[in-house]
């Protein structure tokens, strides 16, 4: 199948710093494509430039084979990072306006239905939650009905409960054959929402693929995950490797069974244990050498 | 307490000395205001009144008559008599003096200057200049005040309000939102220019209308040729403002380069007081500001009963003013931060 979206050769600098250099992907149709990657690594300026709204230094993005213009801006839902809301307008008032700027658009009933806006429609935009807030910028991204919709850490900032809410919004949106481009430093998020992914750092992509094929890739292992308190022995006895993260203690085995086994001859208490499978906080970790969000 | 209050005020100045844009500005406005209003108004025996005088033709000297050796009156040549009656009515000189025979003088009647003056001058000469009055039409103070008032407000409207709230829809990053948009920025621009051209010819027309009713203000022209000629000047100087506002980025460097407009304008363009007997250069340049266009084809029209085409110069000079702030601010205009 054709690629909706191509991206070749991206490069983009700043005075000092080049930001971006020389990424390229492609977005198959109805698929959701997770750009990850940490402040800095060049996340939001792929992203901007595959707008259109920031022009590359080099390289190109193409819409279903043609290179992107101001033609794309009608094709595209954009849900900024932040973004502010002209003040005094009603939820909405400002989707009419948004609606209006677009050649075509969605019923707006529809849509304030499907972002769960009912119970706010009339109230000024200055005066809803920050997960209302989301939902509003997310209907205004979909008010024309996009063919690509991107989404630039659409949850930060949100409570669990409002994140989880947004995710089931996103997953109805793909359900509907949406094109989605999401960035985001939650991986979570990118695990649940996303078909493939780009894991970015400075710059560049320095991993691709579905998240479970990038997981098993790069990792045949499980983690045992115990309490400080609970692991009373040396930990240069087991041949694991063993890490220490504040009150806890993660280790990495490639046979599960055969370790509780090690770990239970040297008594210890499994009151409290977890194993859990790798993620991709670990993938993370693994490529750059450092946490995602530091 | 104190140690809050102090760390606040070092991030406040950091942020403004930071701000290399807006220090800059803070420190060359009141540079360029002092020297701009330094060569307007100081000099030696800056005049305080304006007299036009009446000669058989020889250049003004001092010799001709005591009264022209006063300080603090500007003299100068009215030429044509009936040319200097017409600015006496229309308040652009406070008393015209005929030094020909027979030696005589026009005041207004309803300028508080011309009295001044002639009490100056009945104090040099008692009895050698017949008095007369000026004939015709009586235009007071106000109905010459009013239209300038009126313009004044649409200048400090149109130009700060537009171009600093455009500013602010930059700096929160909305224009970046709208840029994601199929809007172009010239529709972007013509949205913003329709947008404070209703509200101000709204606002304008009452406070005109009302003001006049409630003062009798004199309407010798046609009402249309009045609301043209202020649209042209309202658009004329929405675009400066939007042209001001196409880069900037911080409301304090807009709200400085729209003082630094804004006080010349609201200075010599005629909005308190004619420019005549001005220096000549003051008065070329005061035709280059959009108040002053506005202003002279609106008292043209309101106290002489001008036609569009009689003002038509003005009307021009607007519609080019219009078009070039329109055209150069769509070309220059920024959606996003840098």
């Amino acid at each position: 199948m054709a690629p909706v979206l191509e991206v070749q050769n991206l490069h983009r600098s700043y005075p000092g710093v080049e930001a971006v250099r020389g990424v390229s992907f492609q977005v198959g149709e109805g698929r959701c494509f997770g750009l990850l990657g940490p402040n800095g690594a060049g996340k939001t300026t792929t992203v901007e430039i595959m707008e259109g709204i920031l022009p590359p230094s080099a390289g190109l993005v193409r819409y279903r084979g043609q290179p992107i213009g101001t033609a794309f801006r009608a094709q595209a839902g954009i849900q900024f990072q932040s973004t502010a809301l002209q003040d005094f307008l009603t939820v909405r008032e400002t989707l009419e306006l948004f609606a209006r700027l677009y050649p075509s658009h969605v019923d707006l009933d529809e849509l304030i239905a499907v972002c769960s806006l009912q119970s706010v429609v009339d109230r000024d935009v200055r005066r809803i939650s920050g997960g209302q807030r989301q939902r509003v910028l997310l209907a205004i991204a979909l008010v024309n009905d996009p063919a690509v919709l991107f989404l630039d850490e659409p949850t930060t900032g949100l409570d669990p409960q409002a994140r989880r809410n947004f995710w089931d919004l996103v997953r109805e949106i793909k359900a509907r054959r949406k094109t989605i481009i999401l960035t985001t430093h939650y991986m979570d998020e990118a695990y649940h929402l996303c078909d493939e992914i780009a894991i970015m750092d400075h710059g560049r992509i320095i991993a691709q693929g579905p998240p479970v094929q990038l997981l098993e890739e790069h990792f045949r292992d499980t983690v045992l995950v115990l309490p400080r308190a609970d692991f009373t022995i040396d930990p240069q006895a087991l041949p694991y490797q063993v890490l220490f993260s504040g009150d806890m203690v993660e280790i990495s085995v490639a046979d599960v069974d055969e370790a509780i086994r090690a770990l239970a001859t040297a008594r210890v208490s499994f009151s409290r244990l977890r194993i859990r499978p790798r993620n991709l906080e670990d993938l993370f970790l693994e490529l750059t050498g450092k946490e995602l969000r530091a | 307490m104190i140690r809050r209050t102090l760390a606040v005020l070092h991030a406040r100045n950091l942020e403004f000395l930071r701000d290399r844009s807006s220090l800059g500005w803070n420190i060359l406005l009141p540079v360029l205001l002092v020297f701009g209003l330094a060569f307007v108004f100081s000099g030696p025996d800056k005049p305080l009144y304006r007299v036009g005088v009446l000669t058989s033709g020889a250049p003004l000297d001092d010799a001709q008559h005591p009264f022209l050796d006063t300080r603090y009156v500007g003299f100068f040549n009215a030429g044509d008599e009936a040319d200097a009656i017409w600015k006496l009515e229309h308040h652009r000189m406070d008393i015209l003096l005929d030094l020909r025979d027979p030696a005589r003088y026009w005041i207004n009647e309803d300028s508080p200057q011309s009295y001044i003056v002639e009490k100056l001058l009945l104090q040099s000469d008692p009895g050698g200049f017949a008095r007369e009055t000026v004939t015709g039409r009586r235009i007071r103070y106000v109905d010459w005040l009013l239209p300038g008032i009126l313009a004044m407000n649409m200048m400090f409207s149109c130009l700060f309000g537009v171009g600093y709230v455009v500013v602010r829809y930059r700096k929160s990053g909305f224009l970046k939102r709208l840029r994601a948009t199929p809007l172009l920025s010239i529709e972007f621009i013509v949205a913003q220019v329709l947008s404070r051209l209703m509200l101000i010819i709204v606002i304008t027309s009452f406070v005109f209308l009302g003001t006049t009713t409630l003062l009798a203000t004199p309407m010798a022209g046609s009402y249309l040729d009045l609301l043209v000629v202020a649209v042209l000047g309202a658009v004329s100087m929405i675009a400066l403002g939007l042209l001001v506002a196409a880069r900037v980025s911080s409301e304090e460097l807009a709200g400085g380069i729209l003082n630094m407009i804004t006080w010349p304008m609201m200075l010599i363009s005629g909005v308190w007081f004619s420019m005549e007997g001005a220096h000549p250069l003051m008065q070329r340049a005061a035709q280059a500001l959009p108040l002053t266009r506005l202003l002279e084809a609106a008292r043209a029209i309101m106290l002489d009963g001008a036609t569009l085409a009689d003002v038509r110069a003005d009307v021009a000079v607007l519609a080019l003013m219009s078009a070039a702030f329109l055209a150069l601010g769509a070309a220059l205009f920024k959606w996003r931060l840098d």
